[in-house]
C-alpha cells in the first residue's frame, strides 16, 4: 500500500490554492467583465498565459524569484526566517499562478451578459454595490462559480511540472501525489504507482463529473 | 497544382520508395558507421569531450542521447534505438544483461564518480560547513533515484549528521537539478558531482570539498553494449576506445576516477 500522505498534501494544496484564487480572482474577473479600459486585452492575455506556457518556464522563473537572493525570496526570509523555496507556501504561489485562468475565465464569462443589466437595475433601486453583488450577481453566476472552483481544484490536483522544478520533493511539505507517482515509476515501484494513479484518476473523474452534472441542472444564467 | 501533387497516390508511392531506398543505402555495410550512445546526464559533458577525440581517431561517429539512468533503462527495455548505454550506476546495466537486452561480458566500469560538497558563496567549504547554523537548506539528489544522492546519504549517515540535517534536506530529481537548486541560491549548499564543479568557469566564487571516496560506497558507473548494437562497428570501437589511455585521461580530468 502506498504512503497516502502525498494524496492528503495534494488535497490540502488544491483546497488552499482554490481558496486564494477565489479571493483574488473574483474582484479581478468582475473588473475584467465591467471595464472598458484599453489595458483589458493585455490583462486578459496575461491571465491566459499559464494555459500556453510550458511549466518549465514558470518553474524556472519561480525558482529564481523565490531564491533568498531575489526581492521576493529575500522579503520572505526576513519576514518568516525561513526560505520561501521548497516550502508549502511556494507550492501555493506556483499553483495559484498555474491555475489562474481556470478561476478567472469562467467567472468573467459569468459576469458578462445579463448580470450586467441586472446589476444596473439593482443600482437604480438604490441597492449598494456590495449588496447588489452579493444578492444579484453571485446567485446569477452560480454556474460560473461552480465551474471556476471545480476546475481550479482539479487543475491543481493534476499539477506536476512546476512542482517538480521548485518543490524539492520533501515528504509532507512538497511531495505531492503526482511527484510520488513519478518517483515510483522511476524506481520501478509500479505497484504503488498503479494504486496512486488509480486514486487520482477516480478523484479527478468524480470532480469533473460533479461540475458537468451541476451545469446540466442549471442553465448558463439563472434568472431570478 | 499543389493539390494535384498532394492527392496523387503515385506521388506518394514514389516518395516513399525514394526515402526507403535512401535509408537502405545509408545503413548498408559501411566501414565507418554511426552509433547512438545513451548516457546518464552527469557524464554528458565529459562524453562530448570524448566524442571529438574518438571521432578524430576512429572515423566513426556517435550520436548522444542523455537522460537519467532510470529513464534510459525504461526506454531501452521498451525498444529504444540505442547501441551503447553509459549508466550512472552498476545496477541498471547488470539488469539489462540479465534480461537479455545487453551483450553479456561487455559490461565494465568506465568511471567512478567523486562526490563534492559545494557552495557558490562560501570561499572555504569543509565538512564543518554542514553544521553552520545559517544553512537552512541542504540540497542533495534523491537517494532513491540518483547514485550521487545515495552516496551523499551514506556520507551523512557515516558522519552521524543525517538525523540533525534531515529537516534541511531538499531533493533534486538528479544531480543536475540539485546543482541548479544551489546555483540559483535556493539552497546555500549541497552535494553535487566533482565533474559539475570542475566544469564551472574558472573565476567562479565559492568552493567545494571533494569527499574522500572511502566515506561512501563507490559511485561506479558502468557501460554496456546493448543487443541492438552488437553488430555495430562504431559501438564496439567506442567501447574499446573508452578503455584506452587517452579516453581515461579525459575522464580523469573531467572529475572522475578511472583505472
Amino acid at each position: 500500500m502506498p504512503d497516502l500522505s502525498s494524496l492528503w498534501l495534494t488535497a490540502r494544496l488544491a483546497f488552499v490554492t482554490t481558496l486564494v484564487l477565489l479571493i483574488i480572482g473574483t474582484p479581478l474577473a468582475w473588473w475584467l467583465a465591467q471595464t472598458r479600459s484599453r489595458f483589458k486585452p493585455a490583462i486578459e492575455a496575461i491571465v491566459a498565459l499559464p494555459l500556453v506556457l510550458p511549466p518549465t518556464v514558470l518553474g524556472f522563473y519561480l525558482l529564481i524569484a523565490m531564491s533568498p537572493n531575489s526581492w521576493l525570496g529575500g522579503f520572505w526570509m526576513q519576514a518568516t526566517g525561513d526560505t520561501l523555496s521548497f516550502s508549502f507556501a511556494s507550492l501555493v504561489i506556483g499553483s495559484v499562478i498555474y491555475s489562474f485562468p481556470f478561476m478567472i475565465q469562467p467567472l468573467q464569462a459569468a459576469f458578462e451578459g445579463p448580470v450586467k443589466q441586472a446589476m444596473q437595475t439593482a443600482a437604480s433601486l438604490r441597492a449598494s454595490p456590495v449588496d447588489a453583488f452579493v444578492s444579484v450577481a453571485m446567485p446569477m453566476s452560480a454556474r460560473g462559480f461552480v465551474t471556476a472552483i471545480v476546475l481550479s481544484f482539479a487543475h491543481t490536483l493534476g499539477e506536476f511540472g512546476v512542482v517538480l522544478m521548485v518543490g524539492g520533493n520533501i515528504p509532507d511539505r512538497t511531495r505531492v501525489a503526482s511527484i510520488e507517482i513519478y518517483e515510483n515509476v522511476e524506481t520501478l515501484n509500479y505497484a504503488d504507482a498503479h494504486s496512486l494513479s488509480l486514486i487520482l484518476l477516480v478523484v479527478s473523474f468524480l470532480t469533473l463529473l460533479s461540475v458537468f452534472a451541476f451545469n446540466r441542472k442549471f442553465p448558463a444564467h439563472v434568472r431570478l | 497544382m499543389f493539390r494535384d501533387i498532394v492527392i496523387n497516390p503515385f506521388f506518394f508511392i514514389c516518395f516513399f520508395l525514394s526515402v526507403a531506398s535512401l535509408t537502405a543505402a545509408c545503413s548498408g555495410p559501411n566501414e565507418n558507421s554511426a552509433a547512438t550512445i545513451a548516457v546518464a546526464t552527469n557524464f554528458k559533458t565529459t562524453l562530448e569531450h570524448l566524442e571529438s577525440d574518438f571521432e578524430a581517431r576512429s572515423g566513426h561517429t556517435i550520436d548522444i542521447v542523455s537522460g537519467s539512468t532510470g529513464k534510459l533503462y525504461a526506454q531501452i527495455i521498451n525498444g529504444a534505438p540505442y547501441d551503447v548505454f553509459l549508466a550512472a550506476d552498476q545496477a541498471r546495466p547488470e539488469r539489462l544483461v540479465a534480461e537479455g537486452q545487453a551483450v553479456p561480458m561487455s559490461r565494465f566500469t568506465y568511471a567512478v564518480g567523486i562526490l563534492a560538497l559545494w557552495s557558490p558563496t562560501d570561499p572555504d567549504v569543509t565538512p564543518d560547513t554542514l553544521i553552520e547554523t545559517d544553512i537552512t537548506r541542504l540540497a542533495l539528489a534523491n537517494p532513491d533515484l540518483a547514485p550521487y544522492g545515495l552516496a551523499a546519504a551514506q556520507l551523512l549517515e557515516r558522519l552521524r549528521l543525517d538525523e540533525q540535517l534531515r529537516p534541511k534536506f531538499v531533493f533534486g530529481e538528479n544531480v543536475g537539478q540539485t546543482f541548479a537548486f544551489i546555483r540559483t541560491g535556493n539552497a546555500q549548499i549541497g552535494f553535487v558531482s566533482a565533474a559539475q564543479v570542475l566544469a564551472l568557469p574558472e573565476n567562479t566564487e565559492g568552493s567545494a570539498w571533494f569527499v574522500p571516496p572511502q566515506l561512501h560506497d563507490p559511485i561506479s558507473q558502468d557501460a554496456v553494449l546493448l543487443s541492438r548494437g552488437e553488430a555495430n562497428a562504431a559501438a564496439r570501437a567506442f567501447l574499446t576506445y573508452l578503455k584506452s589511455d587517452p579516453a581515461r585521461e579525459i575522464i580523469r580530468r573531467s572529475g572522475y576516477e578511472s583505472d
